[in-house]
């Protein structure tokens, strides 16, 4: 199914008006993005309609975008059909700060270890996940550090966090070394 | 000269050879360092592979064990995280004297390629533990890694008994030691 | 104590020798709600068979487990951070260290992403070389699972003629561009280094006298008694359960389900290959069990031997392999996902690029061990400790790819 019909089929069985949503069937990866609240909604659809069985949830991505307004992050949740060889991105913005989105748990359950890892780096919490922890940072590890704001500890637990006075002077005085072909 | 070869020759004549206590007692533990079976990341492949049939650590009479208890070295092999961190250190203090670190790679030696924006990796597992011989290389390949374990076992021929081998630092408290993987039960 | 200076670098090094670290109380169970004769298990992450850093809280009864918590992030090392803050090529070497056993399938899905925001392509010769040289990390990386697999059950010779052929296949890497693990090999655009003369003469030799070794070693290890007994019927992922991960590679395939990015969303030119997707067909035990991944492995280098012999055949004569590789890369605002078929599974990049900045906005690694690992604690449940390993072992995974 193309992109563009994946989208008007979604647009038309949750009853989004234009303006409403946005999306780009053109892009290279086709996206729809939709308000948080209705992110369920639209993911059962997605994955129980037989023309769009979505049966896997390849991917979720948090995205920090400080400078919009409101200031949000944005979840990215990447979606494919084994069945039907197609792809369509789904996304969603939650504010910046005290946000919260739906879990997706209970749609796929790949989502459970995505959204951990969305809320330890980027501070997103899902409702209702089952098993809300960090998973790659330590539990008293301070704040997210995906966000582009996030300050550097000094030390965690007396083992310094920044990189010694010497390589940091090395690094400005533009040592890097350099891979690839450079301008 | 080289103690095996000091043997030989006293031996061929009347069975009796001299040396220092000091000699032969290195001369045990250089031939049969046990490394902990420790991988961390990317070195800990070519790790393998320098045990493996081609490069094959056993002629150097090393045997991998799977504890620290066991074991007299620790070839720190990748990056060391924060997360790990405290592991490695526990490990360490498990290890019977006397124990030696060999830091393996860029990222064990002062974090490597991840020093600058690596906020998760420790930069330099010598701020944990205090280690004998570092190998470069981003991974070593595992002829650096045999030359080091040659470079160690240099530097404990040259050790005497006389030698404190905590090189100052005080003996940790037995009570305070930490009290290893934590096992609960119930019922 | 006088002040310890790094021998590295001469930086003043902050000593925590003597001091007491903090204990890691990070547990997922807890002791009060544990019933009669449970105990919690620690397993790792210092464990000679969990593949690396991986650390597993079992609860057990007596020899069986009644429930499993992977814990991860023992191996963050930042590549998203990293990514950020660094330009689009100078990103190859840090994918190279995510799935370190198959780094020329990681440079190969992140320049393929890049080239996708570009919208650049590549020549045929560099694409007959990344399909070549994707093959042979297959082959490599899955000799590497083989083997330590065979170890982690017991069996120690597969392990060492594993090794021996993988020696071969870093040779003929090293004499392509220097690396014997991590290549930075596929950049955007292009390949570092075009294949020194005489190499495909001498890939061709190493095809040839491998396929007898891989039939001996199959012979050896997969049809044996006591490994069958070991594997199959353990850790059995039904295909629903291997959909609702969304599991990838031959974790997929191993649940008998019919899907390959190099034939169902084909890149490089995989369309014009002739080639097997390998399925389970479990002649021992329900499908999807640990023996079942295995195989499906196994099936695969001989597969990726066929893909290697007729890329050879067909590879242009001549042609620059810097040909594209662009100068500036400076792409549009807008976004990427691009996904291959790594060895390990669907390896994809998510980028999102800023205007004409030279620099990502943002880089995400979608890792397919970590989709593997998420699963782990529902297959390992109702079965017994030892089996844990096999269970590992048989999901293939590289920490260095979970954790990023």
């Amino acid at each position: 199914m193309s992109a563009a019909s994946i989208i008007e089929r979604l647009a038309a069985h949750l009853g989004l008006e234009e303006g409403s949503f946005e999306s780009d069937a053109e892009a290279k990866d086709p996206w729809i993005r939709i308000r948080g609240d209705r992110l369920v909604a639209a993911a059962e659809f997605l994955k129980a309609d037989p023309e769009l069985d979505f049966d896997t949830l390849h991917c979720v991505s948090g995205v920090d975008w400080p400078g919009d307004d409101p200031p949000a992050i944005e979840v990215v949740y990447h979606l494919t059909s084994l069945t039907h060889k197609h792809w369509i991105v789904l996304k969603t913005r939650v504010p910046r700060e005290g946000g919260s989105l739906p879990t997706l748990e209970t749609v796929w359950k790949a989502a459970n270890w995505h959204e951990r890892e969305t809320y330890d780096l980027f501070g997103v919490r899902f409702e209702g996940h089952s098993d809300h922890r960090r998973i790659l940072l330590p539990a008293d590890w301070p704040g997210h550090p995906l966000l582009r704001d996030w300050e550097w500890p000094e030390t965690w637990h007396k083992i310094p966090v920044k990189p010694g006075r010497q390589m940091t002077e090395r690094a400005e005085g533009g040592q890097m070394t350099g891979v690839g072909p450079f301008d | 000269m080289d103690l095996i070869g000091a043997l030989g020759k006293g031996l061929g004549k009347d069975n009796v050879a001299l040396t220092t206590v000091s000699a032969i007692v290195n001369w045990a533990r250089l031939s049969a360092l046990w490394p902990m079976t420790f991988g961390l990341a990317c070195c800990a492949i070519e790790m393998m592979a320098t045990g493996a049939s081609r490069f094959d650590w056993d002629r150097l009479g090393l045997i991998p064990r799977a504890t620290p208890r066991q074991s007299d070295c620790m070839i720190v092999a990748g990056t060391v995280t924060h997360k790990m961190a405290i592991r490695i250190k526990t490990l360490y203090d498990q290890m019977p004297e006397p124990k030696y670190v060999i830091s393996m790679g860029s990222c064990a030696n002062n974090g490597g390629p991840y020093w600058q924006y690596g906020y998760h990796v420790v930069k330099g597992v010598d701020q944990i533990i205090p280690v004998d011989v570092y190998v470069p290389g981003c991974p070593p390949r595992p002829e650096a890694l045999l030359y080091g374990i040659m470079a160690l076992q240099d530097r404990i021929r040259e050790k005497s008994l006389l030698d404190d081998p905590r090189e100052g630092r005080p003996r940790p408290d037995p009570a305070s030691q930490p009290a290893g993987q934590m096992v609960e039960m119930a019922g | 104590m006088a002040e310890q200076r790094s021998p590295v670098d001469g930086a003043p090094l902050v000593t925590l020798y003597d001091e007491e670290l903090p204990p890691d109380n990070s547990y997922a169970f807890s002791p009060e709600e544990l019933e009669e004769d449970e105990m919690i298990l620690n397993m790792g992450p210092q464990h000679p068979s969990t593949h690396g850093v991986l650390r597993v809280e079992l609860k057990t009864d007596g020899e069986i487990v009644k429930d499993a918590r992977p814990h991860i992030g023992y191996l963050h090392r930042n590549f998203e951070k990293h990514a950020e803050n660094i330009d689009y090529q100078g990103v190859i070497p840090f994918t190279d260290r995510m799935d370190y056993v198959g780094s020329m399938g990681n440079s190969l899905a992140y320049a393929l992403t890049v080239e996708k925001l570009l919208g650049i392509g590549v020549g045929e010769r560099v694409a007959g070389i990344r399909v070549i040289t994707a093959e042979l990390q297959r082959i490599a990386s899955h000799l590497l699972a083989m083997g330590t697999y065979g170890m982690d059950i017991g069996a120690f010779t597969p392990f060492l003629l594993c090794f021996q052929q993988r020696e071969r296949i870093l040779d003929l890497f090293e004499w392509l561009c220097g690396a014997r693990l991590l290549y930075n090999y596929n950049w955007v655009g292009g390949v570092s280094h075009d294949l020194p003369e005489g190499w495909t003469g001498k890939c061709r030799r190493f095809l040839d006298e491998f396929v007898p070794v891989l039939d001996e070693v199959d012979k050896l290890l997969s049809h044996n008694k006591i490994f069958i007994r070991r594997t199959a019927d353990i850790g059995i992922i039904t295909p629903e359960m291997a959909k609702d991960y969304a599991l990838s590679g031959p974790n997929l395939r191993g649940s008998g389900i019919d899907w390959d990015l190099r034939r169902d969303d084909p890149y490089l030119g995989y369309e014009n290959y002739d080639f097997n997707v390998v399925v389970a067909t479990s002649p021992h035990g329900p499908v999807g069990s640990c023996w079942d991944r295995y195989f499906v492995r196994v099936r695969e280098m001989y597969e990726s031997v066929k893909i290697v012999r007729q890329a050879l055949d067909r590879l242009p004569a001549e042609g620059d392999v810097h040909e594209n590789v662009p100068r500036f890369v400076r792409p549009l605002a807008g976004e990427a996902y691009c996904r291959s078929e790594a060895p390990r599974g669907e390896l994809a990049f998510y980028i999102v690029a800023e205007n004409k900045k030279p620099i990502p906005y943002r880089v995400k690694g979608r890792s397919p061990c970590f989709v593997a690992m998420g699963l782990f604690h529902e297959i390992t449940r109702g079965e017994m400790i030892a089996d844990i390993i096999a269970i590992i072992g048989s999901l293939d995974i590289v920490l260095g790819e979970i954790d990023r």
